[in-house]
């Protein structure tokens, strides 16, 4: 994309430079926070279509996380009695959704976000990462949503977390926003060019759930190199984080650490193969 | 302290055209690219691709304050270099820059969401134009008003009229504040009466000393505009000029093609259109097809066309326009025929109307002729720009000197008399 280079001193009028832009870009990461009122009106968008025209309005996003806690409870928990850190079967399951099902929203939704946004993109200029920027911001809404449905839940079991545990809530919910919009870059980007992406990413998304520790605990996992295998996959610290934090399940430092660090690395690698390919998308799409 | 608002230098877009009819590739066929060309079974792929430059070479500077029209044919480059200017799409070599806010109107309703509200769409539409939600908030009152949907604020959009959509897309556009604005065709769309109000925002919008880029086939509204006008022909600048002298250039072109303009041949073709035009042609006195024609000396329009099926009605009608985006008159090939029921039905076939426009009607200068097509009530075809003419000065030599405005210059029957009566010469 053709690049804005600084503004003059403050009287004179902004100066817009245009010119071609080919090889890795700098991220003017400064030039999206001043278009951020692009993100959220994109972002306001997004949620009031999503809500304000379904028949049920907000109640999807409580019916979502409860639904997949409910059968996760009946087969795993009832059923086949899958190890839960010995931990309530439900509240377990409802807490790894709650980062999980963030993910999976964000990632779906990103992904998509530049294709469906083809009529914007061909028409009017703004800093296309706000695209799936917005669109994983806008999954916080549901978050939120899910997560007053989780106090709840705690709220049922007469469960209080640690409060020294509870501030790190934040933090982790920060990193799982790391690893979404790290993925989001990357496949929206890819889905410009191959929209075989678009295809597969729910078959993906499927095996990824299966491959996170949502109905099963990491600790199922042999310790060594296969948890640290399995840790390269982002979410899975993330999600025995919130369990930490939230049920006083066990420590899940290692974890951690490993999704910060992929996450980190999506993040960033995300951004500079967005920036590197973004002046074709108007020419692609 | 700026002296310039806008420059672009050695503007050019390159795109390479692929053969397949696909233009997003699945992820396979360039797997099998990478794979094929790292075995050497064909050599690097580049078969049957070839380069497209849609614009090269443009250069030019606009001061602070000015309004440039960019015309020429389709596929000229036009919508290109706007596009570049609007940052949608990159240049692939040359530069540009600006002194300013730029606002860039692509196309009516940008942002717009069918979904939500007339009011939420004013937010979201403002906001991705890129006015601050402060200032929009500020003139939403403004909006509303000019758009005349205040009883429709709280429907959404898709619950609208298509004039209503219009005129409520139009009148966010409108009020965007930046200090370059770049139009495209924005008043191609809507009825005449909506047609005339974007024409006198945009009216507005050029006296308040704005730089404005307008990208237009509508000539009429280019003169009446803009300052200056870059005439693009094949992507490449033809020429950059004060409006009047560009306009005529690019329709020198038009009549170069010798007062004629062919359509292809609508055989074969699936269309169901009731009328499909084949020729246009101007004739002198002699009969010679002619892209020129003198003041005082009659010449003949002449239209060929087929009906495919029966239509009530039915007239072939010329409409005259000056370069300068006045209307002279319109002439139906009914009207010589004004006893005739108004609703006859006119056989399938092939036809062709013609007239004669008398000598000494038509001033000098360059004209437009409209082609349009009409059954009882209802119009078949119009072509605003069918093709254009220059009417050479003339009359006896040495007389018709002066230049004089206005589209007519009738020989009137002057009688000169000497009044004795009064005071004496």
């Amino acid at each position: 994309m053709s690049r804005l280079v600084g503004s003059d001193p403050p009287a004179g009028p902004a100066r817009i430079l245009l010119r071609p832009a080919r090889g890795w870009n700098a991220l003017r990461l400064g030039e999206l926070w001043e278009y951020h009122e692009v993100v959220l009106v994109l972002v306001w968008r997004d949620i009031k279509v999503r809500y304000a025209q379904a028949a049920l309005g907000l109640a999807w996003a409580v019916l979502q996380p409860v639904a997949s806690m409910i059968v996760l409870s009946v087969i795993f928990g009832r059923l086949a009695r899958v190890p839960s850190d010995g931990l309530p079967y439900a509240a377990f399951a409802l807490t790894g959704l709650l980062p999980w099902q963030l993910f999976q929203n964000g990632v779906q939704r990103s992904s998509l976000s530049l294709v469906q946004n083809a009529n914007l993109l061909t028409r009017v200029y703004f800093p296309r990462l706000s695209l799936p920027l917005a669109a994983v911001l806008g999954t916080l809404v549901d978050f939120v949503i899910a997560a007053l449905v989780l106090a709840g839940l705690l709220a049922w079991y007469d469960w209080t977390p640690a409060p020294e545990r509870l501030v790190w809530v934040p933090a982790l919910a920060a990193l799982a926003v790391l690893n979404t919009l790290g993925i989001g870059l990357w496949l929206s980007a890819l889905n410009v060019r191959y929209r075989d992406v678009q295809h597969t990413l729910p078959f993906l998304l499927q095996l990824a759930l299966l491959a996170s520790p949502i109905a099963y605990s990491a600790n199922l996992i042999p310790e060594g190199g296969w948890r640290t295998l399995y840790g390269l996959n982002p979410m899975v610290g993330v999600i025995q984080g919130f369990r930490w934090a939230l049920l006083g399940g066990p420590a899940a430092g290692s974890l951690l650490a490993i999704s910060a660090v992929v996450g980190s690395l999506l993040l960033v690698s995300g951004l500079y193969y967005f920036r590197r390919v973004e002046w074709s998308f108007a020419d692609r799409l | 302290m700026a002296a310039v608002a806008l420059r672009v230098r050695d503007l050019g877009k390159h795109y390479l055209i692929e053969p397949s009819t696909s233009r997003s590739h699945t992820l396979k066929d360039s797997l099998w690219r990478a794979a094929r060309s790292a075995l050497s079974l064909r050599k690097a792929a580049r078969g049957g691709r070839w380069d497209l430059w849609a614009l090269r070479h443009v250069s030019f500077e606009l001061e602070p304050g000015t309004v440039l029209g960019v015309i020429g044919r389709n596929g000229a480059g036009k919508s290109t270099l706007l596009k570049i200017l609007a940052r949608v799409t990159d240049p692939s070599e040359g530069e540009g820059e600006f002194f300013g806010r730029v606002g860039a109107l692509l196309q009516v309703g940008t942002g717009f969401h069918h979904d939500l509200s007339g009011r939420d769409n004013i937010l979201l539409s403002g906001a991705i134009l890129g006015m601050p939600r402060a200032e929009i908030l500020r003139r939403f009152d403004e909006i509303v008003a000019f758009a005349g949907v205040e009883a429709f604020l709280e429907t959404p959009v898709r619950h609208y009229s298509s004039g209503m959509y219009m005129r409520l897309a139009f009148a966010v556009a409108a009020h965007l504040d930046s200090d370059i604005l770049l139009v495209d065709e924005v008043l191609a769309v809507g009825d005449a009466e909506f047609q005339r109000r974007c024409l006198g925002k945009m009216d507005e919008v050029a006296r308040t000393g704005r730089t404005v880029v307008f990208v237009s086939h509508n000539l009429a509204a280019v003169l009446r505009l803009t300052h200056r006008a870059l005439v693009l022909d094949g992507g490449r600048t033809a020429l950059l000029a004060p409006t009047g002298e560009a306009v005529a250039h690019y329709l020198d072109q038009h009549s170069a093609a010798g007062g004629e303009r062919l359509w292809p041949n609508p055989e074969g073709t699936h269309s169901q259109a009731p009328f499909a035009p084949l020729a246009l042609r101007v004739r002198d006195e002699s009969g010679a097809i002619v892209g020129a024609v003198r003041a005082h000396r009659p010449f003949s329009v002449e239209v060929d066309y087929l009906l495919r099926s029966p239509v009530h009605g039915f007239r072939v009608g010329i409409r005259f326009q000056t370069t300068g985006g006045d209307e002279a008159f319109t002439s139906f090939d009914s009207d010589a025929k004004a006893d005739d029921p108004p609703d006859g039905v006119r056989p399938p076939g092939r036809f062709r109307s013609r007239c004669t426009v008398p000598g000494g009607l038509l001033n000098e200068g360059h004209f437009l002729f409209g082609l349009q097509a009409r059954g009882w009530r209802r119009g078949l075809f119009t072509d605003e720009h069918a093709l254009a003419i220059r009417v050479e000065p003339g009359g006896p030599e040495g007389l018709w000197t002066d230049h004089r405005p206005g589209p007519f210059r009738p020989l009137l029957a002057w009688q000169v008399e000497a009044d004795d009566g009064q005071e004496a010469r």
